[in-house]
């Protein structure tokens, strides 16, 4: 939790810079490796400086494999160190599928508790960046669906902090997605002290009474946004950040559409299989009588990401996930 | 060693000829008659309970399981130079290396019978799980040299995988990095002449599967594998050299696969019993056992009288494998995170009023 508040503006970057270099100081088993996180830093500068203040042997360039990325972290974090890797994007990330759902997710299941894998997998995933193919792609319910992994979604700088300090300290693989297109775009204060926030709690980033929107990521912006359309129609929403999809939080989920009575999800990743139906389930299962409409879902669709020219066929506007929460709350 | 038996020119490092009679004396490790006897007991040891398993299989009282039938000089010689404190991070062939490290025979037969407690390991120091998902564990290895390294520990890394495994990706990243890291990892491959069905040739087109280690820029040898004495040898050097910090190490390990991949394998689809008969002239406990003989270290009678023994501690084992406790419902969900999510929690609740109410049924 927060001690002395010595209070800096910093964006996600910084952020997260911040928590590795509290953890780097703190814990010696702690490592962070990938391609170019060493001497450049990484293609975002998320690590950058770190090697030069804590060594090659703690930061360091790996050779460009990402099977071999993760592959190696588990043995490390068998023998006893904390690696935090880096898939230099989600949509690079499936050459080390194998290593992280046959290995870093099952170590400590296959070896009865006797070895565990306590490795940050961080990937930044998410498109609205005018990338090439591959960069843009929104793909976090693969690794829900993975026992043995937590995946962590932040949507601003305190909870990347905060969030990378327990992926780090916690004993368990974290899949850590990090919404590229808003690493610099939002800035705010966050302490310089050491601060955990725990994975697994969402965050009631606002309350109302009219309808439960729940995002996570890049999308907390949007509804942010979305907000200000919705309290012009005189809507009153209650804005959840689930800030981790596994282990999510059913409670606080339940808890608000016992009290709203209409939900909608917003995820940018494709429609079907997603977090949004499993966000309608949990729904159905734990506050049916409560419901004045059916649970909504604003989405990817079912397709690739488009190249940039046509991405904001893809992309979720503001507008759009208004768009739903009328639809719902006039239901 | 290297330049002599260079894997370029396709060189084959032995020592003992196929009767067991000593051709290579330059290389013959220096054991004393203790040890090598020892080597043979222990091998003639994984040998005994390798063929009771596979009737145990027949008998349907233990699911699948992979013979070692042939390979077992391999596994004995890296057993008997690793040490404690050292690594084993094995693919699922080498029985008399897990021996070595201290597991038991009843660990392998729960393991085989279904049950995660086989993994467990109780008496084993540092030693991953057998690892099915073929060669993704030798970038393990790389990882825990990696560690070995990084905290200047007195360790060595033994890494296991099979022929068929050296096409994977996962075999070339790991001697990559390993090579690129240096660090002290010994990557055997048993090249028993077959994944599964397909043979060595369907395989790679390189004439050999040490030649490998040079596209790495580290060491490799092709050795004969069913030469006790090679094999010792080979790992002896390969040891001393990763200690030193001189990186890591391919060896290849050639040798014949003589019973099926598993139980469920029927090898007479895919190889002639001509081949068979061949390779059973090289048999790595015969040779072994030709050159015991010849020094009078062994006798014929002595071997009859030790397997009847170890047949029967193979049965004892076996026995208190199949009186095990059942597998408890909490044992399926408890170890996946440090602590049980919510959502698990509620699983395993779910289930267990399931299963109250069926009993109410009864």
């Amino acid at each position: 939790m927060e001690g002395d508040k010595k209070m800096k503006i910093m964006n996600m970057v910084n952020a997260l810079n911040d928590a590795f270099d509290i953890e780097l100081k703190d814990d010696k088993n702690v490592v962070i490796y990938g391609e170019d996180v060493g001497v450049e830093g990484g293609v975002f500068r998320v690590t950058e400086g770190l090697q030069k203040k804590y060594g090659k042997e703690r930061v360091f360039d790996s050779p460009l494999a990402e099977s071999a990325i993760v592959g190696t972290a588990v043995g490390m974090a068998a023998a006893g160190l904390r690696p935090v890797v880096e898939m230099q994007f989600s949509g690079f990330a499936y050459p080390a599928f194998n290593q992280i759902i046959s290995h870093a997710a099952r170590m400590r299941n296959r070896s009865r508790g006797r070895y565990q894998t306590p490795i940050v997998i961080r990937m930044p995933y998410g498109g609205g960046i005018n990338a090439l193919e591959h960069h843009s792609e929104s793909m976090e319910a693969i690794y829900g669906h993975m026992p043995g992994v937590k995946v962590v979604i932040p949507s601003t700088p305190h909870d990347a902090k905060g969030l990378m300090i327990s992926a780090i300290e916690s004993n368990d693989t974290v899949i850590f997605m990090e919404p590229k297109r808003i690493y610099r775009a939002i800035k705010q204060e966050v302490s310089e002290d050491k601060f955990s926030i725990p994975i697994g709690k969402a965050n009631v980033i606002s309350s109302g009474t009219d309808i439960t929107v729940v995002a996570y990521g890049s999308m907390v912006r949007e509804v942010q946004k979305a907000m200000v359309l919705a309290k012009e129609a005189g809507i009153s929403v209650e804005l959840i950040d689930l800030r981790s999809i596994y282990p999510i939080d059913r409670d606080t989920i339940a808890a608000s559409v016992k009290k709203t009575g209409r939900i909608v999800t917003v995820t940018e990743s494709p429609k079907s299989f997603g977090v949004a139906s499993e966000i309608t389930q949990i729904v159905n299962e734990e506050a049916f009588l409560n419901l004045e409409a059916p649970p909504a879902r604003v989405t990817g669709f079912d397709t690739i990401v488009p190249l940039p020219k046509g991405e904001h066929h893809y992309l979720i506007s503001p507008e759009k996930i208004f768009y739903e929460i009328e639809k719902t709350v006039k239901y | 060693m290297f330049k002599e038996y260079d894997p370029i020119e396709d060189k084959m490092f032995n020592i003992i000829d196929d009767k067991g009679v000593v051709v290579n004396k330059k290389w013959m490790p220096k054991l004393s008659d203790e040890q090598i006897v020892k080597a043979y007991k222990d091998m003639l040891f994984a040998r005994t309970a390798d063929l009771q398993i596979v009737s145990y299989q027949r008998q349907g009282r233990i699911y699948t399981y992979p013979p070692n039938y042939g390979q077992e000089a391999i596994a004995g010689a890296v057993g008997a130079i690793m040490r404690d404190e050292d690594w084993l991070v094995p693919a699922f062939r080498e029985m008399g290396a897990y021996l070595a490290k201290g597991v038991t025979l009843k660990e392998i037969f729960l393991y085989f019978m279904g049950y995660e407690d086989g993994s467990l390991f109780k008496g084993a120091k540092n030693i991953l799980p057998m690892s099915v998902p073929i060669a993704s564990q030798y970038l393990h290895a790389a990882g825990i040299g990696y560690e070995i390294k990084y905290n200047k520990k007195d360790q060595v890394v033994y890494a296991f995988v099979g022929d068929g495994g050296t096409s994977e990706g996962d075999f070339h990243e790991a001697l990559n990095f390993a090579g690129v890291w240096n660090v002290p990892v010994v990557f055997i491959v048993q090249n028993n002449q077959y994944g599964i069905s397909t043979p060595f040739k369907v395989q790679t087109a390189s004439k050999n599967i040490a030649i490998k280690s040079v596209a790495y820029g580290i060491e490799g040898i092709k050795v004969d594998g069913n030469d006790y004495f090679a094999m010792y040898a080979a790992v002896e050097n390969v040891t001393k050299l990763a200690k030193e910090g001189k990186g890591p190490f391919l060896i290849e390990a050639v040798t014949y696969r003589k019973g099926a991949h598993t139980t469920s394998d029927d090898p007479t689809k895919y190889r002639t019993k001509e081949e068979e008969e061949d390779w059973d002239k090289k048999d790595p406990l015969d040779r072994l056992r030709a050159f015991l003989i010849a020094k009078k270290l062994w006798t014929v009678k002595e071997e009859e009288k030790l397997v009847s023994q170890y047949k029967k501690e193979v049965d004892r084992q076996f026995e208190e494998a199949e009186n095990y406790p059942a597998y408890p419902l909490d044992d399926a969900f408890q170890f996946l995170y440090e602590e049980m999510p919510d959502d698990l929690k509620k699983q395993k609740f779910e289930h267990e009023k399931f299963l109250q109410w069926k009993e109410t049924r009864k």
